[in-house]
């Protein structure tokens, strides 16, 4: 390899430093989860549009595919491109274990988990030691073959017309997910939870070995790091929050579909990523906002979802090269340094 | 399941004939798609994510073509050269713009193209599902050979493809053209020090990978259904062709393109509803068994 290629090879995605978490800083991670909850918990009370309440539940969905998708891709430095057949792995695994089997809706919860778990280890046992091309490529086969699987599998995926006919969503601890009001409220609570757990994953020295990997593969592996190992954890870790994400869709519609399984989702979480930004924890659950909203209006005005999207993504990665929250992050240490400065 | 048929297909030649010259073409036209990228790859370090694009963009081309002039050579040559065209301009405005970034903003930049070349074939030729239809030249009995039914545009097809392969592998390796493409895969800093336009060696190669892969599409309007969105399972499938032979080796886009066309066209007697599953288990035996595929090169 040439002195350039490796120089182009070795360049990490340019993150900057984040500092170590300090004990403090820990608790007010629980404080602003419980703050936020507690905001999105009190939204039902002030607005009684469904249509508000809908796109939050969306977000949640659509926010941990994306964050965990960021775990691997900002923190650890693996380009995925088929994570999407996690989000669809946890909305046809839900449905099935629902309509199948009429358990309670933990234990199906579990189960799906269970079954994600497995797919990621597999998956990821094989593509995880990959060069990022090829890694990207690879993950991005094995979406297409377990969407083509849920095409083929007629009897019990519905082929391509989904899982029709709903998803039972049975009580349990007086939770009654029918309920659109209370649906509303889980899924906040999955997504605060989800959230939380991916920052703490984040802020550990196992997240920081992550970032160590990001920078600089073979120190990592010199200091006594088993890279294969931490890769394939974060990868099956990743896999589950997004498999999270598939069964809040699922319980959203009350079913599962094809698109939920193909490569576009894919596309659209590391757009999303792109979008909000993959310097900062939060930047992809602003991304997966902006998406939604950007989603929302471009198929209201026009069918050619596709040509505006397109150049929204050129716009970012041309144009702008780096998301909206590392423009708010660079913004707020300018301005702090022009404080000291004048101080 | 059905490994009868596949075993009473082996067993019989008249079967085999003709289950190997689909699984030909399926491969010679794959391995079109699959060595424009993996050239452009080689070269440049950039995977075009929306090279399957260019294949369909080659297809409805040729089709327009086809149906203004009647020509069938034209429609190739239109075919060819247009996506040519395409992927020199695509090349110089927007990819060479992100060379020596992450990966992530050239998948970026690629991924906004499929989206938004998918919209520009439905907005021009709209969303159905065309056809070309057989040129008249080519509407004559089909050949038997050892009993298995070949029609003579396969052949054709073939034969095409073959000659690229070897135009392919003699240009590279015994032009001086060649020389100079392959100096700047190893070293363009080197190159362009020696007064060598790197950006016109770059240009011109994405524009070689494009026509090919438009080339593709053309010589398959006639046998394939044309559709938006037809040129993404052309490049997953190509893909595949690539990790199988090793990215930037043209011996291996063709083997693997083979492999995949032949496992493809008797893997749909055997596991009729798994054979896309057959083509990925394949991949992923290769490669466990050999990370850089069968010709790749270790890389350091």
């Amino acid at each position: 390899m040439s002195e350039l290629q490796a120089e182009r090879a070795g360049e990490p995605l340019g993150v900057p430093r984040i500092k170590a978490a300090s004990k403090r800083l820990r608790y007010a991670d629980v404080m602003i989860a419980l703050a936020a909850f507690a905001l999105l918990a009190t939204l039902p009370f002030l607005f009684t549009s469904k249509a508000l309440l809908d796109f939050v539940i969306r977000c949640s969905a659509f926010g941990l595919f994306a964050t965990s998708l960021n775990l691997l891709v900002g923190y650890t430095g693996m380009i995925s491109f088929g994570h999407g057949m996690f989000f669809g792995l946890g909305a046809y695994g839900f449905g099935l274990i629902m309509q199948r089997t009429g358990v309670p809706i933990p234990v199906a919860f579990i189960g799906t988990l269970l079954i994600t778990t497995v797919a990621a280890v597999v998956i990821g046992a094989i593509c995880v030691r990959l060069k990022e091309i090829y890694f990207a490529f690879v993950t991005l086969a094995f979406q297409m073959l377990i969407h083509s699987v849920i095409l083929s599998w007629v009897w019990l995926t519905g082929g391509d017309q989904g899982l029709r006919g709903g998803i039972p969503r049975p009580m349990f601890l007086g939770i009654d997910l029918s309920n659109h009001t209370h649906l509303y409220v889980t899924s906040c609570a999955l997504l605060v939870i989800g959230l939380w757990l991916m920052r703490r994953i984040a802020q550990s020295p196992f997240g920081y070995t992550l970032r160590m990997i990001r920078d600089n593969a073979s120190r990592a592996s010199f200091v006594g790091i088993d890279v294969w190992r931490a890769k394939l954890t974060i990868f099956v870790l990743a896999a589950l929050f997004a498999s999270t994400g598939g069964i809040i869709m699922s319980l959203f519609v009350s079913g599962a579909y094809p698109e939920f399984a193909y490569w576009t989702i894919s596309g659209e979480g590391i757009f999303i990523n792109m979008l909000g930004g993959v310097t900062t924890f939060l930047g992809p659950m602003v991304g997966t906002v902006l998406l939604l909203i950007l989603n929302d209006t471009v198929t209201r005005l026009t069918e050619y979802y596709g040509i505006v999207l397109g150049i929204v993504i050129l716009f970012f990665a041309i144009g702008l090269r780096k998301g909206l929250m590392d423009f708010a992050v660079e913004w707020y240490e300018q301005r702090r340094d022009g404080a000291k400065e004048r101080a | 399941l059905d490994l009868d048929a596949l075993t009473g297909c082996l067993a019989s030649s008249a079967c085999l004939v003709t289950q190997s010259t689909s699984g030909f073409i399926i491969g010679m036209l794959l391995f079109l798609v699959a060595v424009g990228l993996t050239l452009i790859f080689g070269v440049l370090k950039v995977v075009n994510f929306s090279h399957g694009a260019f294949y369909m963009f080659g297809a409805y081309f040729a089709m327009t073509a086809y149906q203004v002039t009647g020509s069938f050579a034209l429609a190739m040559l239109v075919g060819a050269a247009g996506t040519a065209l395409l992927g020199l301009v695509f090349e110089r405005v927007f990819m060479s713009r992100v060379y020596g970034r992450d990966v992530l903003m050239q998948l970026l930049v690629c991924y906004a193209f499929v989206l938004i070349f998918d919209d520009v074939v439905r907005l021009i030729w709209g969303p159905e599902f065309k056809s070309m239809g057989m040129p008249s030249a080519f509407q004559v009995p089909p050949l038997f050979i050892a009993g298995g039914v070949v029609p003579p545009y396969y052949l054709l097809l073939i034969g095409v493809a073959l000659a690229v392969a070897a135009i392919l592998g003699v240009g590279l390796a015994r032009t001086k053209i060649g020389k100079v493409i392959r100096a700047a895969a190893h070293n363009p800093g080197m190159v362009s020090a020696l007064g060598i336009n790197t950006g016109l060696i770059y240009g011109g190669v994405f524009a070689l990978g494009g026509m090919l892969a438009g080339l593709a599409g053309a010589l398959a309007a006639p046998v394939r259904s044309l559709t938006p969105g037809m040129g993404f399972s052309v490049l997953i499938e190509s893909f595949i062709v690539t990790v199988i032979g090793g990215m930037g080796s043209i011996l291996g886009a063709l083997i693997g393109a083979l492999l995949i066309g032949l496992i493809r066209s008797f893997g749909s007697l055997g596991f009729p509803l798994f054979t896309d599953g057959l083509m990925y288990l394949f991949m992923v035996i290769v490669l466990v068994a050999r990370p850089t595929g069968l010709f790749g090169k270790e890389v350091a």
